[in-house]
């Protein structure tokens, strides 16, 4: 299968008060056409990290210190390294091509605006050619059956605006409306547009499931319920039909019948769109359930990555064995990993799991393990395998 | 909201104590009309030049004051002055506020640095002895006071805003929508700001007396508008030395100080209430249902 994103070498630093903190080191990661990739691993292990640094968001004081990711772009753009893209083209992709479903739906959506609004937005953003040609047939259907004295006196109003959402439909940066569209009482003028995205956006609701999409479009954020800012979130982040879907913990705050729900309509949503998925998540269970592949990070370095029947049935590395003992169960002693996630700041020489892995030898305190394929599909970057 | 903040009684008396101001404002020709022959309408018109104040009669129902100007007349008049001087400073102030506070808050880092300390700069000095000064400097006149006061006041400002964006800028729909591909000033005006204004308003509407009072300092130090226009501080300026009368009647000239002081009382009681009004209904954690 092709890649759609191929992450490498990636490092991030973040640089602190306190001294250097390597929240990812030389991460390699592929993000397959059409797949669910998971990524599973303690808080602080640079899950978030990965998928801000694919969008180019790593917040202050972090840098991206080197590494490439490629995001390879099928309907034109071909091959795309997004470390070295332009801010604006970024801001193109992002919500675009790529985009981002958070973990706390609650505080995802802006408290100030109906729902119905914010994912208006996102149309207005990506999709402004295409609802200024919307928005000029209305206006020509409008002007071919309007009849009348009223009609007749709109009428050159009509064509001004033919001419105006005809510019818009045809150029990305036409000047005219774009001067309108900067001065809040003339941005009115471009009322249709908003008219076009909000028919979009109650579309957009429906296809996540929400009942009754045009009300709640209309509805502020904290008049809906968990279940429903989430599947509210994730039509924003569906609007423009992403390639690359990322959720963050997108069912960590969900009750669990809420999260079967979300699980279910991530799936559909794959089959129905082809994007790829990358599901951040701590949930072993989650991971099991949604993903094609998982990838097991700890303390900002990839330990092992495997289709997901392989991950749960052959785990090699110590720190996933581990990780799959920890799953409580029912009738049996929960088993914990001993010691604490490894300090960002001094991390410790060689394997940065050797601390608390139960059958380190004294090359993992020296040398930093390679991923090297143990089977087919299945990395692996520990001494022992 | 309307009918929040008529249900409040003390928001009522604020609403109609400044709506009466507004009224006296837009109709002063009609209550004390211009008379013939004179240029200004603005400066107040005199009936002759002795120094001691007269009282309230037929021709002058507030009396006259030192100079024979007609108190009537100065206080209507006056009121004109007052929003124009509250409003246009608190609006440039408010915008000011909001360009510095929400770059510095946003951006942060060097840009904030430097802002921050150019505040620190202006907060370090006592207002009014550096309104004066400015005041001083540039030469005394209405003008000059709203400048003056304009420079004393955006510091505070620019602190709120910073210090709201501050906040609001960590939350997570900041970065959703930067996430979805929004650009830094369209995050700025369309998601920080309109989550992060309502303190600045609240304060700015409690701030119209205040800075109508410190006009009014100033105008009392001799320090604002020119000598007989129409302006509360002045009137209360002319009465200075007509606050106590004579031995044995010290409340002889009573009306010369009394009545533009309750003018000056009663605007900033208005907006003070209003400001107090606003409070209640925008901030979320008092009133979100």
């Amino acid at each position: 299968m092709e890649n759609l994103v191929t992450i490498r070498d990636l490092a991030v630093r973040f640089y602190t008060y306190e001294g250097v903190v390597h929240a990812i080191d030389d991460l390699d990661l592929d993000i397959r056409q059409g797949e669910t990739l998971g990524i599973v691993g303690e808080t602080g292990s640079g899950k978030s990290m990965t998928a801000l640094a694919i969008l180019r968001l790593i917040p202050y004081p972090g840098r991206i210190e080197s590494g490439s990711i490629v995001f390879f772009d099928r309907d034109g753009g071909g091959e795309l390294e997004l470390l070295t893209l332009s801010e604006g083209r970024m801001r193109s992709i992002r919500g675009n091509k790529i985009s981002m479903v958070f973990q706390e739906p609650g505080s995802a959506l802006n408290p100030v605006y109906t729902i119905g609004d914010q994912i208006s937005e996102v149309f207005l953003l990506h999709r402004r050619q295409e609802l200024g040609h919307r928005a000029k047939q209305r206006v020509e259907s409008l002007l071919s059956d309007g009849s009348g004295l009223a009609d007749s006196v709109r009428r050159p109003f009509w064509r001004w605006q033919r001419r105006l959402y005809n510019k818009i439909a045809q150029k990305s940066h036409p000047v005219e409306p774009r001067l309108l569209s900067h001065i809040p009482l003339f941005r009115r003028l471009l009322w249709r547009l908003q008219d076009e995205a909000s028919l979009l956006t109650v579309n957009m609701l429906k296809d996540v499931e929400i009942p009754d999409p045009a009300r709640v479009a209309v509805h502020y954020p904290h008049e809906l319920s968990g279940g429903m800012k989430q599947r509210a979130v994730i039509a924003m982040a569906l609007a423009c039909s992403p390639k690359l879907l990322i959720a963050d913990e997108p069912t960590t705050s969900l009750d669990v019948t809420i999260q079967a729900q979300m699980l279910e309509l991530f799936r559909r949503i794959k089959a129905d769109t082809g994007a790829s998925v990358l599901f951040i998540t701590h949930n072993l269970g989650v991971a099991a359930e949604v993903c094609d592949r998982v990838a097991v990070m700890y303390a900002g370095r990839l330990c092992e990555i495997a289709g997901v029947e392989e991950i749960f049935l052959h785990p090699s590395h110590p720190y996933t064995k581990a990780l799959l003992d920890a799953v409580p169960m029912p009738g049996k002693e929960l088993q914990t990993i001993p010691g604490a996630l490894a300090d960002a700041l001094n991390p410790p020489p060689g394997c940065r799991f050797h601390p608390r892995c139960p059958s380190a030898t004294p090359m993992c305190q020296q040398e930093r393990a390679r991923l090297k394929e143990v089977a087919k599909d299945h990395m692996v970057a520990c001494h022992l395998c | 909201m309307a009918r929040q903040l008529v249900k409040n009684p003390l928001s009522l008396i604020g609403i109609i104590i400044i709506v009466v101001f507004a009224i006296l404002a837009i109709f002063a020709p009609l209550i004390a009309p211009i008379p013939e022959g004179h240029r200004d309408p603005y400066m107040i018109p005199r009936d002759g030049y002795s120094a001691t104040p007269q009282p309230p009669n037929e021709e002058h129902i507030f009396g006259t004051t030192e100079g024979q100007y007609d108190i009537f007349y100065g206080v209507i008049w006056g009121t004109r002055s007052a929003f124009r001087v509250g409003l246009v400073v608190i609006g440039i102030v408010v915008a000011i506020g909001i360009v510095l506070g929400s770059l510095a808050g946003y951006f942060g880092g060097v840009l904030d640095e430097i802002i921050m300390r150019i505040t620190d700069i202006f907060l370090a000095f006592p207002a009014l002895i550096l309104a004066m000064a400015i005041v001083a400097a540039i030469g005394p006149s209405l003008r000059s006071v709203m400048i003056a006061l304009i420079v004393v006041s955006w510091p505070s400002y620019a602190r709120l805003i910073r210090g709201d964006i501050l906040q609001v800028r960590e939350e997570d729909y900041i970065e959703a929508s930067r996430g979805l591909g929004a650009s830094s000033g369209r995050v700025i005006i369309r998601h920080a700001l309109p989550n992060s204004i309502y303190p600045t308003l609240v304060m700015a509407s409690l701030d119209i007396g205040a800075i109508v009072l410190a006009a009014a300092a100033l105008s009392f130090l001799g320090l604002g508008a020119p000598e007989g226009y129409a302006d509360w501080g002045q009137l209360t300026s002319f009465a200075r030395n007509w606050i106590v009368g004579p031995p044995g009647n010290s409340l002889k000239y009573w009306y010369a100080v009394t009545i533009p002081g309750l003018f000056i009382l009663f605007f900033v009681l208005g907006w003070n209430l209003l400001g107090d009004a606003f409070r209640d209904i925008l901030d979320p954690r008092l009133a979100r249902r």
